[in-house]
């Protein structure tokens, strides 16, 4: 009875201390401003990514996002080289390499997936030999893995206001978008103008693919595209829930990525990106409605038979 | 009235479908049949402008297909459907307002007592929340016929709309046709099924590439056309499915 007491005003008297503790955690960073702004362009990129996502992943369109991630790099070269802005010259590439895929798969009997592997490495490798050739000042490495340390104040408030720009345009043309992703020739016979809306949707796809960039860079921005995204779509069953909670989970991987990376100085983003599969793999297995380990087979056979019974 | 003249439809330097030329009158419930790779699915998309057609031109009522798309309801093959889409079939039918519904609007009470409605007349009301891939294939496929209702359109065309359907899912979806019938709608229904399935429609259209029949089913379903349609394809299912129109 007495060592029961003792231990409890015991773990009273601990309270304090571990509650400093967890906001000293929190909060130390966040006295370097480098941290700050990291911070904010991470949770804007994270908010934002797997919003647009979600609609590469609806339309088994996920590695799209991957080829038009790497095939902004000619874009950059070329933009940096000619002196104007390099999210410009990024997005006129990252387009470009849609159409070429599209004109591709017009042409011949070339499955897309292949139309895709080619354009990838192809404007890719053509970006890294510009920046090469034309002596750019750009630094490969900060491009392909991201340098979200470096980010200014700028930076974020540029990010914050492309994020809020395309939630926008997704909040008003959300029912258009979900008749063209989930029945496009039912939308089309409808009469809905399906090739703007496709336009739209790429080009809303790599603006968002270049604010991630910044985070993460070429090679991992299709993890927060992706991953957050997915995990949603393991929990909940309609898409704009997907959008919500995608969007809710990329903001932490985001912040628990770059945590991770302050504290065990580990590079930023790569970080980001293993803090996405964690959570992916988190609801992979504890889902309750599809989770591995939530939703046994056997348990899902009861369950199945009850209902039809 | 639904007219299709001189339609043809080429797929790479391939003429899929020639000179097609057919007429489909309000009221009328009209099968298109014809063996696997005949061009139904190709000719149901390309009377509705997803597929371009070569040449040949569609009229409704006198008037340009494209100009009135909102009197135009399709269902699509389930194939063309990814039914693991996070949706549920309440939002599915709801699709069929969006056009009605206007850019940046969202569907008012009205688009919803029509949802309501229409689901309902294909007994789903009740499953209304589920997501569409918990449904049987039967289900989904009224989910579809339900959209198609909720557009309040004057055409129907119906992709293989009896491919892997339960009894009831049949019996709903042929009473929602005699329904439709009543009102003065029309119905192209491309269709799988063989023998005597397809003395329920007013009128079929035998297809193989070109329109080889058109006339009352007992007119239709000789074996002469039979052959002729079959023969074109030298493929075994073609024979397969013969043999099986036969029998019946």
């Amino acid at each position: 009875m007495g060592s029961t007491a003792s231990q409890s005003s015991s773990f009273v008297d601990d309270r304090p201390p571990l509650a400093t503790f967890m906001l000293d955690f929190f909060l130390a960073p966040l006295s370097y401003e480098f941290i700050r702004n990291a911070l904010v362009v991470g949770v804007f990129a994270g908010v934002l990514c797997p919003v647009v996502g979600t609609y590469l992943i609806v339309q088994r369109m996920a590695l799209l996002g991957d080829v038009i991630a790497h095939a902004v790099m000619p874009g950059l070269a070329i933009a940096n080289f000619l002196n104007i802005n390099l999210a410009i010259g990024a997005f006129i590439s990252g387009m470009l390499s849609t159409f070429v895929i599209q004109w591709i798969r017009q042409q011949s009997r070339v499955k897309v997936d292949a139309a895709m592997a080619l354009i990838f490495s192809s404007f890719f490798g053509l970006g890294v030999m510009l920046l090469t050739t034309l002596r750019t000042q750009l630094d490969l490495e900060d491009l392909l893995f991201g340098n979200i340390l470096s980010v200014t104040v700028g930076d974020g408030w540029r990010t914050g206001a492309i994020a809020l720009v395309i939630l926008v345009l997704v909040k008003l043309f959300y029912k258009e978008l979900l008749f063209f992703t989930f029945d496009p020739l039912g939308a089309q016979a409808m009469g809905l103008p399906v090739q703007v809306i496709n336009l739209g949707l790429m080009s809303g796809i790599t603006i968002t693919l270049i604010a991630g960039m910044q985070a993460v860079g070429v090679i991992l921005v299709i993890a927060l595209m992706i991953g957050p995204a997915i995990a949603a779509y393991l929990l909940v069953k309609e898409l704009h829930q997907m959008m919500i909670v995608g969007g809710i989970l990329g903001a932490i991987a985001s912040v628990s990525g770059l945590y991770t990376s302050y504290y065990y100085d580990l590079p930023s983003g790569p970080a980001i990106a293993i803090a996405v599969f964690v959570i992916f793999l988190l609801t992979l297995l504890f889902s309750p409605t599809q989770g591995i380990l939530t939703n046994h087979p056997f348990k899902r056979g009861i369950e199945s038979h009850t209902k039809s019974g | 009235m639904l007219e299709v003249q001189h339609l043809s439809v080429n797929y790479r330097q391939t003429s899929v479908l020639e000179d097609i030329h057919l007429v489909v009158h309000p009221g009328e419930l009209v099968g298109l049949i014809g063996p696997n790779g005949a061009g139904k699915s190709t000719l149901i998309q390309s009377i509705l402008g997803l597929v371009p057609a070569h040449q040949g031109q569609v009229l409704l009522d006198g008037q340009p297909l494209r100009r009135c798309q909102h009197r135009i309801a399709y269902v699509p093959q389930r194939s063309h459907i990814d039914w693991d889409y996070p949706i549920t079939a309440w939002n599915v039918v709801m699709m069929a307002q969006t056009r009605a519904a206007g850019w940046f609007r969202r569907p008012n009470r009205d688009a919803r007592r029509t949802v309501w409605a229409a689901l309902e007349r294909v007994e789903m009301l009740e499953l209304r929340h589920r997501q569409i891939r918990e449904l049987s294939g039967g289900q989904q496929q009224r989910v579809f016929l339900a959209r198609a209702l909720a557009q309040q359109a004057d055409f129907f065309f119906l992709d293989e709309p009896f491919t892997g359907i339960d009894k009831k899912t049949e019996a709903v979806m042929l009473r929602t046709f005699t329904e439709l019938q009543a009102q003065n709608k029309a119905l192209l229904v491309c269709s799988h099924e063989w023998g005597d399935a397809l003395r329920r429609y007013d009128r079929l259209l035998l297809l193989n590439r070109t329109l080889l029949a058109d006339d009352v089913p007992d007119t239709v379903m000789t074996l002469e056309n039979m052959q002729r349609a079959y023969s074109q394809t030298p493929s075994a299912n073609g024979i397969d499915r013969l043999s099986e129109f036969l029998v019946c």
